[in-house]
């Protein structure tokens, strides 16, 4: 149960701002918004998404660059109002096709007509843009998604999750297209985010794929959609150890774990890996699955430092693709932290690399090395020269590192899980839908110590 | 449109320039008021906007209120639900306008459309206006019968809301007992849903009459709704689930195969992708559990994989509230997890918040086995640019230390953390050694080595100098410049800021003293005088007491100044075991993200659903209402409250318990129960609490060494005791003389059945002892278990008795102890107890 919700916009200007039971004083949304900024001005890291301040329980979440926050007095479940919060995002994401500042600002009425059907009297009524379609009246206002910024890697981990650039993911589940008709369309997205943590002698001290099937449904009537997996896809890794790096690689695709969405049938699930479910409108996760079986990562790093004279330090950064030659990685982007004493990097690419940035980071220390696209199979190499304003004190691999690698790979994934059809059980015949089934890679926390 | 963007320079709501653009509005509206020209309605929404945008920026709108209610006589929908919102911000600041409002809202909850009689009903008990209230009765009573169940649900969420206005309107029209029928009734989920909260605010709000709420309560939890909710439990949305999962975690089951029937029914709701279902379904299985080690504990293997999965799918903000559930269970049973070690490590882009907890989890799953990985993971961060998490890394190493794996190689680690040279690493590695050396003097000798090659001039942290200085202090024999190191940071006195750094500046020069006197004693002298020059009162004193000492007799002041010590071998925990037990009991709510339990940080009306079944009516003590009782511990041992928790809620599966453990049916994919019988204590450590396994109750009367008198007939004699009939004692002095009495009686007895069946409303018990001048102070608990706390004073004298009587009506048994003022005649009044109850049929 919760007593307001609000939407800040980064500067913390109110968006949206809905009082459900009128139980907290209404300047909470200031009160919370300096509270999150001094918390990071303090040097403390960013504000954790709940905290108490008199009494009052604030708990928020950023998607898209903009907080949604929500108070109460009550002692609620912290998860559930995290949930809600993420949901009401979604939300109001399949009606406006597009969640950003400009958008909401453009659509604030509709926002408000959803949040008076989410919640009544702090109490969650429905979330599901299926049941909230026949409620509400107001058209959403589109803004122009061609004009908004590409959205770079650090984009994608902005929105907090899953996102996969396109124009699909861009379009709002009730508006109709330009032509008039609906076009009849499923998405479905594999997106693997991938860790791992490569010790100074390239040997891999952990790894882990946290994956996501996720759908999104244009398709009118609500037929019924089959998915089949891996057949010799297994669960649960009982009876071995977590970390079991002994096997080969290959071989049949063992889950760690895995959970559903709400309108998932398994019946059928444990006999031939088929998921049976009639898709509601909006987006949604079919199924979560976390994995840490061996598997091949994208790439390998290789970095070291040397100290040249008294002074100076040469870096030097190797990348390796090791996947097919056939699939190219994008908006890769490799950091290192550098001794908080480097004055000056001046930066040696390969001859003929193109697309390269390199850029040095005064405020924070940290070299940025920029690949707009990496081909399967190639190789890649960066030397900086580090000044130093002083002597390094002994072991200057203490001072720097790790690298840590942000990339994103589309039509690639590390687990091998795949989706073998999808199959719509059409009650009526019409044109066949469209049906896209993507991959794609992201990372997640990759990393190589020196 | 105009978007809020372009007030935003006029934030604030007292701004001026706002004014002009509200009359503005004003005007404009009046002028469309009455207008039906075609395209007034557009023109009304773009004005509608312009207010609600103002509203959202927190100008002050409320001076249109007439012109918007004259605008809103509209069919256009749009327009009709800005309307709705804007007169529920503002009505009840205008009751006069608002009444203007019940006309057409009263009107549209009769249209012909279900959405419109819907969003009417909402708006109209969205108003908040107290006098209106009489208004809202008609409207709601159709609305709960009304043919849709939009309509119902916005009905039955309305009552809620005419509660919140008038308690006293909603109960007169019977709406409960309506919600009630619906709640059992109705076809829709989500009717059934909002009937449970609004009931379960409903009955535990303070305005209801403490004795059917605490029946209506006590309904809520019976076993036929239990059971009515749980087997339609996948007919609910997901968040209705969670009130539901809540509601069942407050179930007392009967027996066993109860709790495995549950356990099983709800055993798919782990695989829920929404992390809210999957923890409350988790509080479910750890609450019915409690009591049996075995499946307790494989339960939390069970729990583990979804856990995990869940912390790495969501975004940031969700994983958190996850990990801060797994932190909590970490905690509790470390063993369980310390293979899972690997899952705790931190990612370098992740939030400190969770960087934080999952030092803390490393911390507390590190073993034999796995130490040497996870301290040289720590190290690595250690490195960290992150500064506060290096800080984080460098404790998280110490502490694994003082938890005494591996001694000898963190010993050395902490020692390169020295050689670092990184100011913060220094100041860090400098406290853990001082600890480390307090645990393991042995390690003296390696130590002082490295810590005397510091520079005192390289550290600044407060905590860190007084940690050197202390060494400096304690090892002064080993450490050749010592006493110079001494001299020349108390010739430095003044520019010294933090006063425990010269606490510490005093009591080690004094050490380094007795150790090497001649080299020591202008020091001393220097320190002595600035000591009682000092400005800081502490400081003063304390230097004032050393020369006092030293000018008495200088072997005196040894003794006492620097006796010989013991390797500390536990360091005090911070959070005592009651806390971490009470925090238990409130999983799945902020309690365990903020680690504290919610009498810390919520007012008593704000408590939550997830209390109210431990308070029968409103008679709790002080401003915390509810804490541990720990019979092993006796009252004394816990702050302020005695009503049940845990501790009781034990005892009363306790005696389920009692036969031989029988295989769980539950899921055969668990581990095996011979291996979970190698490590029995793992799981009890966590849950139950110390001195008190679930044991019968007649145990704990014997750990308190006072005999259990047999429970031999009493024979009810006239008593020459007479009791004030008007006796008043305030909770907390109860309190207080609850902890400082001795007991003076201890008697246990049998209840008889009717006693039994007279015990299903508590309340009247306590109103028949009333009667006999014996007055209730506290109440607590739920079938079978019952506990009181009564007292009553002398007719003559204010000479009290108090009285605790723990009844449970499955075993039938009743224990009393008595503690009075007046020792000599608590035998006297204990007959007259008894007899008050024998004449209640208890007895």
């Amino acid at each position: 149960m919760i007593s307001q919700f609000f939407v800040l916009s980064q500067r913390g200007d109110n968006i949206v701002f809905r009082d459900y039971r009128y139980e907290v004083q209404k300047g909470s949304a200031e009160i919370f918004f300096r509270k999150v900024k001094f918390w990071k001005e303090n040097g403390e890291g960013d504000a954790p998404p709940i905290f108490n301040v008199d009494g009052v329980n604030y708990f928020h979440v950023k998607v898209a660059g903009l907080l949604f926050a929500a108070t109460t007095r009550v002692n609620v479940s912290s998860s559930h109002v995290l949930e809600l919060l993420q949901r009401i995002a979604r939300v109001i994401k399949d009606y406006l096709g597009v969640l950003n500042e400009d958008s909401l600002r453009k659509n604030f009425v509709l926002v408000y007509e959803l949040l008076d059907e989410v919640i009544d009297f702090g109490y969650v009524q429905t979330t599901s843009t299926e049941v909230l379609k026949s409620s509400i009246f107001n058209e959403p206002i589109m803004v122009d998604a061609a004009r908004l910024p590409s959205l770079g890697p650090a984009a994608i981990f902005m929105q907090g999750a899953k996102r996969m650039p396109g124009t699909a993911v861009t379009k709002s589940v009730v508006a109709n297209e330009p032509g008039g008709r609906k076009r009849e369309e499923i998405f479905v997205d594999i997106i693997e985010k991938i860790s791992v943590t490569f010790s100074s002698s390239g040997y891999i001290l952990t790894s882990e794929i946290d994956g996501t099937i996720q759908m999104k449904s244009y398709l009118t009537g609500n037929p019924e959609i089959r998915l089949a997996l891996n057949e010799d896809l297994s669960i649960g890794r009982s009876g071995r150890s977590i970390y079991d790096y002994s096997s080969s690689g290959s071989g049949p695709v063992v889950l760690d774990d895995c959970n559903f969405h709400e309108s998932v049938h398994l019946d059928s699930f444990d006999i031939d890996r088929t998921l049976t479910l009639i898709p509601s409108d909006g987006e949604f996760p079919v199924m979560n699955y976390r994995m840490t079986q061996e598997f091949k990562p994208p790439f390998r790093i290789n970095a070291f430092i040397e100290e040249a004279r008294p002074l100076k330090a040469e870096v030097t950064i190797k990348i390796y693709a090791e996947f097919a030659s056939s699939i190219i990685a994008n908006t890769v982007l490799v950091q290192m932290p550098l001794p908080t004493y480097t004055t000056r990097v001046s930066f040696e690419l390969e001859p003929g690399a193109a697309g390269n940035t390199t850029d040095f980071k005064e405020a924070n220390k940290k070299l940025e090395w920029g690949l707009k696209k990496i081909v399967g199979g190639s190789e890649h190499t960066l030397r900086a020269k580090l000044t130093f304003s002083q002597e390094s004190h002994g072991n200057i691999t203490k001072e720097v590192g790790p690298v840590s690698m942000t990339f994103t790979i589309p039509m690639y994934n590390a687990s091998k899980l795949q989706v073998k059809y999808l199959q719509i059980v059409k009650k009526v015949k019409t044109d066949n839908p469209y049906r896209w089934v993507r991959y794609v890679t992201q990372a997640n926390s990759y990393v190589a110590r020196l | 449109m105009a978007p809020p963007a372009q007030s935003q320079r006029s934030s604030s709501p007292s701004q001026p320039s706002g004014k002009g653009e509200v009359s503005d509005l004003k005007s404009q509206l009046r002028q469309l008021a009455g207008s039906r020209a075609p395209g007034a309605d557009d023109s009304k929404r773009e004005l509608f906007k312009k207010v609600i945008s103002y509203m959202t920026i927190g100008i002050d709108v409320s001076s249109v209120f007439g012109e918007m209610v004259m605008c809103s006589a509209t069919s256009d929908i749009v327009l009709k639900k800005m309307c709705y919102l804007y007169v529920g911000n503002y009505a009840k600041g205008n009751p006069d306008l608002a009444l203007l409002t019940i006309n057409f809202l009263q009107r549209d909850c009769k249209d012909e459309d279900p959405m419109i009689r819907g969003l009417a009903l909402r708006s109209l008990c969205s108003l908040r206006v107290a006098n209106l209230v009489e208004y809202l009765v008609g409207p709601l009573g159709s609305g709960l019968k009304d043919s849709n169940s939009y309509v119902r649900t916005v009905a039955v969420i309305g009552v809620l809301k005419l509660y919140h206005i008038s308690a006293s309107t909603c109960v007169d029209a019977d709406f409960p007992a309506t919600l009630k029928h619906l709640m059992l009734n109705d076809s829709d989920t989500q009717v059934v849903a909002n009937c449970l909260s609004a009931l379960q605010e409903i009955w535990s709000s303070g305005t209801t009459t403490s004795e059917e709420a605490s029946r209506e309560r006590e309904t809520l939890l019976s076993k036929p709704v239990v059971y009515y909710f749980l087997n339609r439990i996948k007919e609910f949305s997901e968040w209705a689930q969670c009130i539901v999962l809540e509601l069942a975690a407050k179930y007392v089951p009967s027996d066993n195969s109860e709790i495995f029937d549950i356990m099983n029914l709800l055993e798919d709701r782990l695989q829920h992708a929404n992390g809210a279902v999957v923890l409350a379904t988790i509080k479910v299985f750890l609450h019915l559990t409690l009591s049996m080690t075995d499946v307790h504990q494989q339960v939390y293997e069970r729990i583990k994989a979804p856990l995990l999965t869940l912390v790495s799918s969501g975004s940031p903000e969700q994983s958190y509230a996850v990990l801060s559930h797994l932190h909590l269970l970490v905690m509790r049973a470390p063993f369980i997890f310390s293979s899972d070690y690997k899952h705790f490590y931190c990612q370098y882009n992740e939030p400190s918040y969770v960087k934080k907890l999952k030092l803390e989890m490393l911390t507390a799953v590190a073993n034999e086995s796995n130490t040497y990985e996870i301290v040289t993971e720590l190290c690595e961060y250690a490195a960290n640019v992150d500064i506060p998490i290096a800080r984080e890394s460098i404790r998280a190493v110490g502490k694994i230390a003082l938890q005494q794996y591996d001694v000898n190689a963190i010993v050395d680690r902490l020692l390169q953390f020295l050689e670092m040279e990184k100011d913060y690493v220094t100041a860090e590695a400098l406290v853990l050694v001082k600890d480390l050396l307090r645990k393991y003097p042995q390690w003296s000798h390696d130590c002082i080595a490295v810590v005397g090659n510091i520079s005192s001039k390289n550290v600044q942290e407060p905590k860190a100098k007084a940690a050197l200085i202390w060494m400096l202090g304690e090892y002064s024999q080993d450490m050749q410049d010592a006493p110079y190191i001494l001299e020349s940071l108390i010739e430095n006195w003044d520019d010294e800021h933090s006063a425990e750094v010269r606490l510490h500046l005093l009591t080690a020069v004094m050490k380094c003293f007795f150790k090497r006197p001649p080299e020591t004693q202008r020091a001393l002298g220097a320190a002595l005088a600035a000591g009682l020059a000092d400005f800081h009162q502490d400081v003063h004193d304390r230097a004032l007491f050393y020369y006092r000492l030293l000018q008495y007799n200088v072997t005196v002041a040894e003794r006492v100044v620097n006796p010989p010590k013991q390797a500390v071998s536990v360091f005090a925990d911070t959070q005592s075991s009651e806390i971490k037990d009470r925090i238990f009991d409130e999983f799945n709510s902020l309690s365990v993200v903020y680690q504290k339990p919610s009498y810390m940080f919520t007012d008593k009306e704000h408590r939550g659903p997830f209390e109210f079944s431990d308070e029968l009516g409103n008679l709790s003590i002080g401003a915390e209402s509810s804490d541990t009782v720990v019979p092993g511990h006796r009252v004394e041992a816990n702050d302020k409250d005695l009503l049940l928790s845990t501790a009781e809620k034990e005892e009363t599966r306790g005696p389920i318990n009692n036969g031989v453990y029988s295989a769980p049916s539950y899921d055969s994919s668990l581990v095996s129960l011979s291996a979970s019988q190698s490590q029995p204590d793992v799981a009890i450590s966590s849950p139950t609490i110390p001195g008190h396994a679930p044991q019968s109750s007649l145990a704990i009367d014997d750990l308190l060494g006072l005999g259990v008198p047999a429970a031999a007939a009493p024979v009810p004699s006239p008593p020459p005791l007479k009791l004030n009939s008007k006796a008043v004692l305030d909770p907390s002095t109860f309190q207080q003389k609850w902890r400082q009495l001795p007991i003076s009686l201890s008697q246990e007895y049998t209840v008889s059945p009717q006693g039994v069946g007279a015990l299903t409303t508590p309340q009247a018990l306590l109103r028949h002892m009333q009667t006999h001048s014996i007055h209730c102070i506290a109440s607590g608990g739920q079938s079978p278990n019952f506990k009181f706390f009564f007292f009553a004073q002398k007719a003559e004298e204010s000479s009290s008795f108090l009285i605790e009587c723990i009844i449970n009506t499955s075993s039938a048994k009743a224990q009393t102890k008595i503690k009075a003022d007046d020792q000599s005649a608590s035998q006297a009044f204990s007959s007259l107890f008894q007899t008050a109850l024998s004449k209640f049929g208890v007895l």
